[in-house]
């Protein structure tokens, strides 16, 4: 039972890898636009694409949240107790980004827009930053079972600076890949190419970070690295594949084709990770099981992540579906 | 239930050091700077709330009322008030998510032992909030390019769902205040009966005061935004529908409120007698207790107050002979201070007089609108009404501070200590610091967008730029006929 409520904790952490990834990813774009003259066109989309799907997207990280606290809840006041830094510093990002993005469309004035925008993409970029290295501090086993851990060395260290930056990059590539293929859809070419461009550079930057990523976790959390290459190396093969494939056809083939790699690279490596860790949550001290909530709770939550495949994911299809035929867009 | 709840604190402590958190220093603990970063932080995200909750159905009825009577200005209604609930429900939505991390952040000692029961509740939230979130979005970005009454029912999720986040938070709530549905042995929360988590004895009351109160505050607040600008001379129907709906809703629910927190207040003295002697001030247990009107608790003695013979014993049990037990029957290591004591008491003078002044405007209203059959022009009426929206919103905040500061020493009541709650190290004064930055930031970001909102849909009608007005109504002319043609069009 304990390891249904992992699967579906997992589940809910690849959902916001794929869609809050490509969320944040929006941001960096949005940051690295240039002046305000230049930036004009891809900030228009990152605003327009960006709007109807962000807030449900970012559910998900409630969920993830919700789901570690009530099914594993020793594991949650041990991360918390230890990551409080980096999690106290990506909750309040995130409130500036959603403040700043929801003002930024108001405002009319370039001044006001800029203050707003900002804070939206400066966060864009900082929330996942600080959440990856969340991720690798707990996977490099910096979280004690008891919490309380080293409160700046959990993050600031090798595997978790490895997990911020690669969100960051993992985040901007799938951004840039879905904005081709919104720019498309709108039929504006030379938008497309532009954030066409942007894709394959991040694609190359996250491949070579990725490599050098595997020598550090080699030094720095040697079981996950070995775990990796046995275990999760189907995945992380497949991740790469992906990542490849897409970045061949990002010369070419029709944004959408592309779109569907991407999710797929990102998912496997995150995935991979999920493999490789199990059957622990911290590090290789605390199982799955060691900190499962009694019975009755897991099958509680088992049960609400039914209703949500039955509820949510529809209408999340609904709201895709829709925005994608154009038919959610601010006149 | 009380069955079902073992183990009073020294099994919590067990528990703690099962959960691995409970090895600390005593003296670093965070609880000051963890309640007053709470308490802030869930003040703030409160007053969103009856935005996305409430404010929402009335946007549907200007929606519904705009469709079935073909009636262009509710049309421009329901769509600038989805425009400002975007606003307001994204920064609600933020503001949602700190608590969700300060829930670990703040009270690790909390989550870690409970939060396999005081978790669960929130997990059914987050299904509402999906549901919520998605449709929001639909509906607000589908003006114009849905059918009408297609578009319409993309909100009625909304509205639902708002009903049903409610509920789960509140439940949440409601457990801290009456802990049910947990086994706990040797120290452990070894089983867990989901159902009776949920729905504690707290549950039904509370959910149905807050849900009520969400609704008074959409109303009220938005009534005042339009009776403002009515009596600064705006009276055309635009401003009159705008105040006609949201203070019909809010006039039918204030009466219903009133008996909701009635029937909460006799809960509360059956249940929860250390908070009911903190909400009347009582210093000592007996019958013939008088009802005291503010005032304030000095060394076990409450000063300045006004008596009403034997109120609160009539009040609470409908007779004078209704013994009520005071502080004194607090154990002394779990008695509240005496200024937490007249915190309580006053918040609840506070709630319960603005609720007595809602009423009697409702009342107002309901003669006014008897009479006329139209939006009341009657300058103090109005100017009551401006007043009203920031009244219910003073109401809501004292209403939680009467159950959260009235909980005190307790977390989980009889099994959780707040001073054991509380995350045991670091300095989150510096967290609390940059929070309330931020958040005035966000505050005032927020209600600069409102204004700005608001002067251009001024101005697009002052300067009679027909354009931009015409824009604004979202079926306009030439989706006449796709209205007619729509299921359920002109039906
Ligand atoms: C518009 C807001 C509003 C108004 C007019 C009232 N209340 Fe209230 N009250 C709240 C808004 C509120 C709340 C939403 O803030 C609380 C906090 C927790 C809860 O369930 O509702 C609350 C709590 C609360 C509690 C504590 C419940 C608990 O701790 O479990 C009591 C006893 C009352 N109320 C009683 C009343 C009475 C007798 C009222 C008569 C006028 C009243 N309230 C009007
Ligand atoms: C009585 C108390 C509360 C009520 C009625 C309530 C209700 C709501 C509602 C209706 C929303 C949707 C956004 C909006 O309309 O502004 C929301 C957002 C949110 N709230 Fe609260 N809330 C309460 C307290 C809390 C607490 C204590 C927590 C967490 C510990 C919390 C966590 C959240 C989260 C995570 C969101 C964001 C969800 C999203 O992204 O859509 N809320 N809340
Ligand atoms: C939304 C309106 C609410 C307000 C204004 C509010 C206010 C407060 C205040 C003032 C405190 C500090 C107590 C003290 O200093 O004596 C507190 C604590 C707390 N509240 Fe609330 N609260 C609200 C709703 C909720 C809800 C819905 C939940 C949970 C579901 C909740 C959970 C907590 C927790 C965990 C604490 C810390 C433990 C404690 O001090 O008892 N609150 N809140």
């Amino acid at each position: 039972m304990s390891t249904v409520a992992a699967v579906v904790l997992f589940a809910g952490v690849l959902a916001y890898a794929v869609l809050g990834g490509a969320d944040y990813g929006a941001g960096f774009w949005d940051l690295t636009a240039g002046g305000a003259e230049r930036g004009r066109r891809p900030r228009h989309l990152v605003d327009e694409s960006l709007a109807p799907v962000w807030e449900a997207n970012h559910v998900w990280l409630i969920f993830c949240l919700v789901m570690l606290w009530t099914a594993f809840p020793p594991a949650f006041a041990a991360i918390m107790t230890t990551l409080y830094i980096p999690l106290g510093l990506a909750a309040l990002g995130i409130v500036a980004r959603g403040s700043g993005f929801a003002f930024r469309k108001v405002f009319v004035r370039t001044e006001q827009q800029r203050v707003a925008g900002a804070a939206f993409a400066a966060s864009s970029v900082l929330a996942p930053f600080f959440l990856g290295t969340v991720a690798g501090g707990i996977a490099s086993g910096r979280v004690p079972t008891a919490g309380l851990g080293d409160p700046i060395s959990s993050w600031l260290n090798p595997t978790s600076l490895l997990g911020g930056v690669l969100a960051v990059l993992v985040c901007a590539f799938v951004a840039a890949v879905f904005l081709a293929a919104e720019a498309r859809r709108r039929g504006e070419d030379d938008l497309e190419t532009w954030f066409r461009r942007r894709a394959q550079v991040t694609a190359v930057v996250t491949g070579v970070v990725a490599l050098t990523g595997i020598a550090i976790l080699r030094a720095d959390a040697p079981r996950l690295f070995d775990e990796l290459l046995t275990r999760g190396l189907v995945l992380v093969v497949g991740s790469a594949a992906c990542g490849l494939a897409a970045l061949a056809l990002l010369r070419r083939a029709a944004p959408r084709q592309v779109q569907g790699l991407a999710v797929l690279a990102v998912a496997a490596v995150v995935a991979g990770w999920g493999v490789a860790q199990y059957p622990y949550l911290l590090g290789t001290h605390v199982s799955i099981g060691d900190a499962a909530a009694p019975t009755a709770t897991l099958w509680a939550l088992t049960a609400v992540a039914a209703a949500a495949v039955l509820i949510v994911v529809p209408s999340m299809g609904l709201l895709f579906v829709l925005a994608q035929r154009g038919r959610l867009e601010s006149s | 239930m009380t069955g079902a709840v073992r183990g009073r604190t020294e099994g919590v402590s067990l528990a703690l050091a099962a959960a691995g958190v409970g090895r600390l220093a005593a003296g670093s603990s965070q609880v000051l700077p963890a309640r007053e970063q709470m308490a802030f932080t869930l003040g703030f995200h409160i007053i969103l709330v009856p935005f996305g909750v409430a404010f929402t159905f009335m946007m549907l009825i200007a929606n519904y009322r705009g469709l079935r009577r073909h009636d262009q200005h509710a049309l421009r209604l329901a769509r600038r008030w989805s425009q400002v609930s975007g606003v307001l429900f994204a920064v609600g939505a933020v503001s949602g998510t700190v608590l969700s991390f300060e829930l670990g952040l703040l009270w690790p000692r909390l989550m870690g032992p409970f939060g396999a029961a005081y978790g669960l509740p929130f997990a059914v939230e987050g299904l509402f909030f999906f549901v919520e979130a998605i449709f929001v979005a639909i509906y607000i970005y589908g003006w114009d390019r849905m059918r009408p009454w297609s578009h319409f029912w993309t909100g009625v999720p909304v509205v639902l769902s708002g009903v049903g986040g409610t509920a789960s938070v509140v439940a949440a709530n409601g457990w801290m205040n009456q802990p049910a549905g947990i086994t706990v042995r040797d120290g452990r929360v070894v089983g867990v009966q989901p159902l009776r988590v949920f729905f504690n004895d707290a549950f039904w009351y509370e959910a149905l005061h807050m849900l009520l109160a969400a609704y008074m505050v959409a109303g009220f607040v938005t009534a005042g935004v339009y009776a403002a600008g009515m009596l600064r001379g705006r009276r055309d129907r635009l401003h009159r529908l705008g105040l006609l709906i949201p203070l019909t809703v809010a006039a039918v629910t204030t009466p219903v409120q009133f008996f909701v927190g009635d029937v909460a207040a006799r809960e509360v003295f059956q249940l929860e007698p250390a908070k009911f002697a903190a909400i009347e001030a009582l210093p000592t247990t007996g019958d013939h207790v008088p009802e005291v009107l503010g005032g304030v608790l000095v060394d076990g003695e409450v000063r300045y107050g006004i008596d009403i013979p034997s109120g609160a014993s009539l009040l609470s049990g409908y007779s004078p002979d209704t013994r009520i037990l005071g502080l004194d029957a607090i154990p002394a290591d779990v008695r509240p201070a005496d200024h937490l004591v007249t915190t309580v008491h006053l918040a609840f003078d506070v709630m319960v007089g603005i609720g007595t002044a809602l009423l009697a405007l409702s009342f107002w209203f309901a003669v006014l609108w008897w009479r006329r059959r139209e939006a009341p022009e009657n300058p103090w009426f109005l100017r009551a009404t401006a007043v009203s929206g920031v009244l219910a919103v003073l109401a809501l905040e004292s209403g939680w501070v009467v159950t959260e500061v009235g909980r005190q020493p307790w977390t989980v009541v009889g099994l959780l200590l707040t001073r054991d709650a509380a995350a045991p190290g670091g300095n989150l004064w510096l967290f609390f610091g940059a929070t309330v930055a931020l958040y005035a930031a966000v505050g005032f970001g927020t209600l600069f967008v409102l204004r700005l909102m608001r002067r251009r849909w001024q101005e697009a009608e002052r300067g009679g730029d027909d354009a931009e007005v015409d824009d604004e109504v979202p079926y306009g002319p030439s989706r006449a006929r796709e209205l007619d043609r729509s299921p359920g069009g002109g039906a």
